[in-house]
């Protein structure tokens, strides 16, 4: 005979919580505080502190939605880029279509402006974002060689397709007249745009840490992006989470690309295989599928791709590779590991 | 004997093997059936194109992996020339100081980059080639002082080769022999070689691994290859292959700057010749290359004309105008991927087979 004895019922204070990795967080406090006795002087390093900011997070806007796509489906898009492109040309041409707004020198009118044009772009983006997936994504699910071509053959159709809407030249991209110039604190110059980015990346970052976190919505994403099969086998459809997922991502991609253009002051159709790479080494760094990794990656990207800009123009590119090969040979599936693909 | 000659891989299907026989015979005979520089020019570069694919087809084809820095190591080639030249001036040492050194130098990105990022996933591979490819573009232009930075490099060949050197003042059948022509038989002469070489190695023991490592990587490394190394075998010998089609277009153009050898859009045009001809099939990169630049030189005369009758229209016509000759091509290497995933090569050889379904 068997002798049962009761299982005390687990109380909530008994569950162990999922300890917290805190670690690839301060890194960027320790790169920001690194960057300070190499630049020298300390008010060309608080600019560059905040245009480094200002680019990680706008990189973060375009990269979340790839790094989700590819944890929920194992899709590698790599025509991601195309929506940035798309974004950065639709926002182009809302911005001269509104051309009495941003003249004007109401600040809330050239916000309104800025938030057309990110709408506009979104949506356009998104829209494109839904048909991209429909047409060239979905008959190659599973089929990773033929995903990678695709993909990248939908990128150069589509990137034809741009140029014969919006032609060719390079458009240069106004900013509205009380975002130009800069703020001046204590000798340190700040520009207004950048500051403007900084709020609006938090702000989403924010936005989409509460939906991942506090819903159901982003409980079922996250734990499609663990493990698909448990999360079919519940009962959810995980290909319509997807497809919610992949046009999102590629909205936020084209607001990216407003953005990009906007910080840019100009766009071409190379901004998106001009991002492209940046996005790829980001969500690298970050773990593919994990958005927390996304977000402190995107940051140390940005970060030091300013302050090697400043200290040594030449080797750029190479300072977010190095980056990333440092830090894989720390963490070799990025800074947060997310699925065990 | 000639089955020994293609390494027992024969095109297998007539219409392939008189396609390639056409190919061959006009890259041969271009200088005197059609003399002129522009059908020169596109006679080599078809010859040095089928070396850069069918290296590339050696990565994507054969051994399923995607690469983005192809071009990369074809710049290197390319630039190992034009560096040696400028900095130790046009002789045949000089060469072969440029040759060996751009060698060493594609073998040791490719072997890093391999070693570094086959090991956790293929397609992180895919990501870092296009990160390293970018890094490595802009650092090409930035250093001017040896690359001629944007503008590129202009330099001279050994006297052989280039265009001053004079066999004899004669013409023969219509062609003046100088060292152009000399030049031109080079080019072809060493890609037809390496093309063979290439057929060589894939149907070789260790050609027959890296297909199955591309048909089922488990079970390949169960019956105990392993696949990290072979993987990063096969990317260093494309990357090798593609450094020497760098180095005979160098030679050939006696130019290279990023936009010629380097830059992404070259990527994607190897990607579409591999593509359209036929993944997995080597004859597929002759095929392919020779119609891509064919195409490339006529089918923009062909979009002028339609672009003149329908230029009313405002996108339709703006998707005809002669720029946007990608756009058709693009188009056609989506749906080859989809509907014939082994290209013209691939459609031949079903073709063939089906004709005859009693053979073995």
């Amino acid at each position: 005979m068997s002798t049962t004895t009761p299982i005390a019922p687990a109380t909530v204070e008994d569950l162990p919580a999922a300890p917290r990795d805190w670690m690839p967080l301060l890194l960027i406090p320790i790169l920001i505080l690194l960057a300070l006795p190499l630049v020298g002087s300390f008010p060309t390093w608080a600019t560059l502190t905040i245009a480094g900011l200002a680019m990680g997070l706008i990189i973060f806007l375009v990269a979340s939605g790839l790094t989700l796509v590819f944890g929920l489906m194992d899709v590698m898009n790599f025509g991601h880029g195309i929506f940035v492109a798309l974004g950065a040309f639709v926002g182009v041409t809302t911005i001269s279509a509104l051309g009495g707004w941003t003249a004007s020198s109401s600040f809330a009118l050239n916000l309104a402006a800025i938030g057309c044009a990110g709408l506009a772009a979104a949506v356009v983006a998104g829209t494109v974002g839904v048909l991209f997936e429909r047409i060239v994504v979905r008959p190659v699910y599973g089929l990773h060689l033929k995903q990678i071509l695709v993909t990248m053959g939908g990128m150069i159709v589509a990137e034809q397709v741009i140029l014969a809407l919006w032609g060719p030249e390079a458009r240069p991209m106004m900013r509205p007249a009380s975002l130009q110039g800069s703020f001046i604190f204590a000798d340190i110059a700040v520009e207004k745009f950048r500051l403007l980015a900084v709020c609006l990346g938090l702000t989403i970052f924010a936005a989409m840490s509460l939906l991942l976190n506090r819903t159901k919505l982003g409980l079922l994403i996250r734990a499609g992006v663990q493990d698909r099969e448990m999360v079919e086998a519940m009962g959810y459809r995980v290909r319509f989470l997807f497809i919610g997922v992949f046009a999102a991502g590629s909205a936020l991609a084209g607001l990216g690309g407003t953005m990009f253009g906007l910080y840019q002051e100009m766009v071409t159709t190379a901004i998106g295989a001009q991002m492209m790479v940046l996005i790829f080494i980001v969500i690298i760094i970050g773990g593919l599928g994990s958005v927390g990794g996304c977000f402190v990656g995107a940051l140390l990207v940005g970060l030091a791709s300013n302050y090697i800009g400043f200290v040594a123009p030449k080797v750029n590119l190479f300072s977010s590779i190095l980056l990333m090969v440092l830090i894989l040979l720390w963490r070799p599936q990025g800074l947060f590991p997310v699925a065990k693909r | 004997m000639l089955a020994n000659i293609f390494s027992q891989d024969l095109p297998r299907s007539k219409v392939l093997t008189v396609i390639l026989v056409v190919i061959l015979a006009g890259l041969l005979a271009t200088p005197f059936i059609f003399p002129g520089a522009r059908s020169l020019n596109v006679g080599a570069k078809i010859a040095v194109f089928i070396v850069l694919a069918a290296s590339y087809d050696l990565m994507l084809g054969y051994t399923g992996i995607v690469s983005f820095a192809h071009t990369m190591c074809f710049g290197i080639g390319a630039y190992g020339i034009g560096i040696a030249s400028t900095q130790m001036g046009p002789t045949w040492t000089a060469m072969a100081v440029g040759v060996v050194a751009a060698l060493l130098l594609s073998t040791v990105l490719a072997l890093g980059i391999s070693l570094f990022s086959l090991r956790v996933r293929a397609i992180f591979f895919a990501m870092i080639t296009l990160a390293v490819a970018a890094a490595f573009m802009t650092m090409a232009s930035q250093l001017s002082d040896w690359t001629g930075g944007e503008d590129g490099l202009n330099f001279k060949v050994p006297e052989l080769i280039s265009p001053a050197f004079s066999l004899s003042d004669e013409k023969f059948l219509g062609a003046s022999l100088d060292g152009k022509l000399i030049a031109y038989y080079l080019v072809v002469v060493v890609s037809g070689g390496l093309f063979l070489l290439m057929l060589r190695i894939v149907n070789s023991p260790f050609g027959r691994v890296l297909m199955a490592i591309r048909d089922n990587d488990f079970r390949s490394e169960a019956l105990g290859y392993r696949n990290v190394i072979y993987r990063s075998l096969s990317s260093v010998l494309a990357a090798v292959f593609a450094t020497l089609a760098g180095i005979l277009y160098a030679l050939w153009l006696r130019y290279n700057g990023p936009g010629t050898t380097l830059s992404f859009d070259i990527m994607i045009d190897v990607l579409l010749i591999v593509v359209i001809g036929g993944m997995g099939t080597l004859y597929g990169a002759v095929v392919g290359s020779a119609l891509f630049n064919i195409a490339q030189g006529y089918l923009q005369d062909l979009l002028k004309l339609a672009h003149g009758n329908i230029d009313t229209i405002p996108v339709i016509g703006a998707l005809f105008h002669p720029d946007r000759w990608l756009f058709w091509l693009g188009l056609l290497f989506v749906l080859s991927i989809y509907f014939f995933p082994f290209g013209i090569v691939g459609k031949l050889r079903a073709g063939a087979l089906a004709r005859k379904p009693t053979a073995t």
